[in-house]
């Protein structure tokens, strides 16, 4: 007897096995030969890989010699060439938090040190701090720019955000209208308008003589609205704490502090993971829409670099290599979104698997409330 | 000039120009104010827009373009050094908020001087320099020489822009008619005219002359002479700063008038010997006109030798001889039938 399923068909029967399948497989071979085979031969056949822009017009294909001509400009923007490896090396250092984080081995507190000395290194190379030569930010742009915004953007809007999730379900009523407040505030305005704010109506609230530099002033407006994406998440995690969660450290005698960071907190992030993820992806897409402030962003630079007289009109080229960066990582960051579910799912089912241990009141008995604990916050509390 | 971003973006930053012009009008008044700034930082920050020709970094990342050179113009006067000038991108939207919250001190980005822009928005304009208007872009094979001769023409307008009622005005007057075909996107826009959809096409010329080169047969098309509309894109300062406003004024003035009295980068410094009293004004060889007024005599001689005279600078970024091939139309000195005329260095 065959099995059934795909691995078992034959060819033949899983592409024409009835009517169907037929016209199914025949459309889409006919959409394939439409779409497929010009971009193949507009990508790779009729393409120009060197030269000049005159050698491009000459042949039907794309133009990757304005790439090879262009890549320093549209990685790293106005930034000046002799110190690119300074960018080049500030990418790294913006990138390597990002991803140990991503790792769950590493989640520890002493993880927050790691972020401030690699994110800040990352920052005094793109001044050029170490070669005395000093790269003011407007010349800062590009890809590490880009990355920068995003990777900031998220990790400053963290601790804000969990402050704010915790404000709105505060008892204290002024906390808790602040945080209602903010967060309604910025969640009810387009990111444009906030990134406006900060570079247009802020320097005329400053007293006169007093500037602050406009990458700071975005990077705080993204910080300040990411936040309150980010405390809406929180809270929809803090929701998913059961009651009895809170109730059981209390009576162990955890103070509010601990009773947070210990037990409900770590389960609230855990429900909440692959929230953060997407939220993540789309303020790295985000980022472009500061492209209407003149920031040479890494989308910018790839269209300035097709306003060169000398190379004009090579959108398709330009916007295709950015496209893939861009869908590379957002794809990567989607795949590694769905790994972690996986990866933390068992976790969340078995508790007192190695180093969790469950704490059941009163012991023993049907229908006690089960905690959560790790070993080691048993071990501090008591 | 270009309309690159969606409508959308367009209306935000309307409401921002409007929300930060109404903010700043109550604190403007900034007499002399801009120049000391400059003198104290050592550099002029100029807004720029991007577009082929007019402004654009080079491969480098050294920005190159018509509007550049006169910022580099700007910062000879000042400084005496062409490169003691930064530039900064600013889209549409929002170059006019920007210059009036002091990201720049200068906007070389294409503004079109408007009334409402200096009574309304308070802003300064410092002289044009560069005349553009709305052009018509046709197939040579239709044997066409002027506007009036589209009678019946299909011709392609952008949507979202002035273009649409600029063409019909024009036809109106001419008792003639046209059908008009909306069109939005940019490179449909480019494809309409070859397709034969439309006999024409209609948008600001320089944005034609660049359209014109990304056809794939570009010398069948011509851009006709006439111009549908004024838009003279002068540079733009805050207003109430009027010394720095003249500073702005005599820089362009001094390209102008090197053009029409035949000097320029490469034969300066024959004139130098020049016993002509005009000549020697201009240049500071007599410098008792510098003295009087404040600046280094030899400031015209500096911006000559460093970007060149008007004619030089037009040629050399947005001219006949580049990609973008320009025809000097009204951008020449009212010599030689143009609209430049600098008033004179006495």
């Amino acid at each position: 007897m065959r099995e059934l399923g795909m691995v078992g068909i034959s060819v033949k029967e899983r592409f024409f096995g009835s009517w169907g399948n037929t016209i199914v497989t025949v459309l889409f071979a006919l959409l394939a030969t439409v779409i497929i085979l010009p971009l193949v031969n507009w990508a790779f056949i009729e393409a120009t890989w060197s030269g000049a822009a005159q050698s491009c017009s000459e042949r039907t294909g794309a133009c990757w010699a304005f790439i090879v001509e262009k890549y320093r400009f549209i990685f790293f923007g106005l930034y000046p060439q002799q110190a690119q490896w300074q960018a080049f090396a500030a990418t790294g250092f913006i990138a390597l938090p990002v991803l140990i984080t991503a790792i769950p081995r590493f989640w520890h507190s002493r993880l927050v040190v790691f972020w401030f000395l690699s994110i800040g290194l990352a920052v005094a190379l793109m001044s050029g701090l170490f070669l005395g030569s000093p790269v003011p930010t407007q010349q800062w742009g590009g890809f590490p720019l880009t990355l920068l915004l995003a990777v900031v953007g998220f990790a400053g809007a963290f601790p804000l955000g969990v402050l704010l999730a915790l404000g709105r379900r505060s008892q204290m009523g002024i906390f808790r209208a602040l945080s209602i407040a903010f967060i309604e505030l910025m969640r009810g305005v387009p990111i444009i308008a906030v990134l406006y704010i900060a570079t247009l109506l802020f320097p005329l609230m400053l007293p006169a003589g007093a500037s602050l530099d406009k990458l700071l002033r975005v990077q705080v407006a993204l910080i300040l609205f990411v936040s309150a994406y980010i405390a809406e998440i929180v809270r929809a995690g803090l929701q998913a704490v059961p009651a009895g969660q809170y109730e059981a450290a209390q009576s162990l005698g955890f103070s509010t502090v601990k009773t947070l960071r210990l037990v409900v907190l770590p389960q609230a992030f855990r429900a909440v993971i692959p929230a953060f993820v997407t939220l993540g992806i789309g303020i790295f897409l985000d980022t472009t829409l500061v492209i209407v402030i003149g920031l040479f962003d890494f989308l910018n630079t790839a269209r300035v670099a097709t306003t060169d007289a000398q190379w004009l009109g090579f959108y398709a080229e330009a916007y295709t290599v950015t496209g893939l960066v861009y869908f590379l990582l957002a794809y990567a960051a989607s795949r590694y979104s769905l790994w972690l579910e996986a990866h933390l799912r068992p976790v969340k089912a078995e508790p007192s698997k190695q180093d969790m241990t469950a704490i059941r009141f009163p012991a023993g008995e049907k229908g006690a409330i089960v905690m959560r604990v790790s070993r080691e916050s048993v071990e501090r509390a008591a | 000039m270009s309309n690159f971003l969606p409508k959308l973006k367009r209306a935000a930053g309307l409401a921002a120009l409007v929300l930060g012009a109404s903010l700043v009008l109550q604190h403007s008044a900034f007499a002399g104010e801009t120049l000391e700034k400059i003198k104290a930082r050592g550099t002029i920050k100029v807004g720029v827009g991007t577009s082929p020709g007019f402004f654009s970094p080079d491969s480098n990342g050294k920005w190159q373009g018509f509007f550049v050179d006169f910022g580099r113009a700007l910062a000879v006067t000042v400084f005496n050094d062409p490169e003691k000038v930064e530039f900064t991108s600013s889209s549409p939207q929002q170059r006019l908020p920007a210059l009036q919250a002091g990201e720049f001190d200068i906007l070389l980005s294409g503004v079109t001087q408007t009334i409402t822009r200096s009574f309304k928005l308070g802003f300064h304009f410092g002289p044009v320099v560069f005349y553009d208007g709305q052009g018509l872009l046709v197939n040579k094979s239709l044997g066409v020489t002027k506007g009036t001769d589209l009678d019946g023409a299909t011709i392609g307008v952008q949507s979202g822009t002035t273009g649409e009622l600029n063409i019909a005005d024009f036809f109106r007057k001419s008792g003639k008619s046209f059908k008009p075909v909306v069109i939005e996107d940019t490179k449909e826009f480019i494809a309409a005219l070859e397709s034969g959809r439309v006999d024409a096409l209609t948008q600001d010329a320089s944005d034609l002359a660049i359209k014109r080169t990304q056809l794939s047969k570009p010398d069948e098309y011509v851009l006709l002479p006439e111009r549908l509309s004024k838009e003279p894109l002068a540079p733009a300062i805050r207003g109430g700063d009027d010394e720095w406003l003249e500073i702005v004024n005599w820089t362009v003035y001094a390209t102008i008038q090197a053009e029409e009295l035949g000097i320029t980068k490469d034969n300066i410094d024959s004139f130098l010997t020049s016993e002509d009293p005009a000549i020697k004004r201009f240049l500071g060889t007599d410098p008792s006109l510098g003295e009087a007024i404040g600046l280094d005599p030899k400031f015209a001689y500096n911006i000559v030798k460093a970007v060149g005279n008007y004619g030089e600078i037009f040629e050399r970024n947005i001219g006949k001889g580049t990609p973008v091939g320009f025809e000097r139309g009204y951008n020449q000195p009212w010599t030689q039938g143009g609209l430049l005329y600098s008033p004179p260095f006495r």
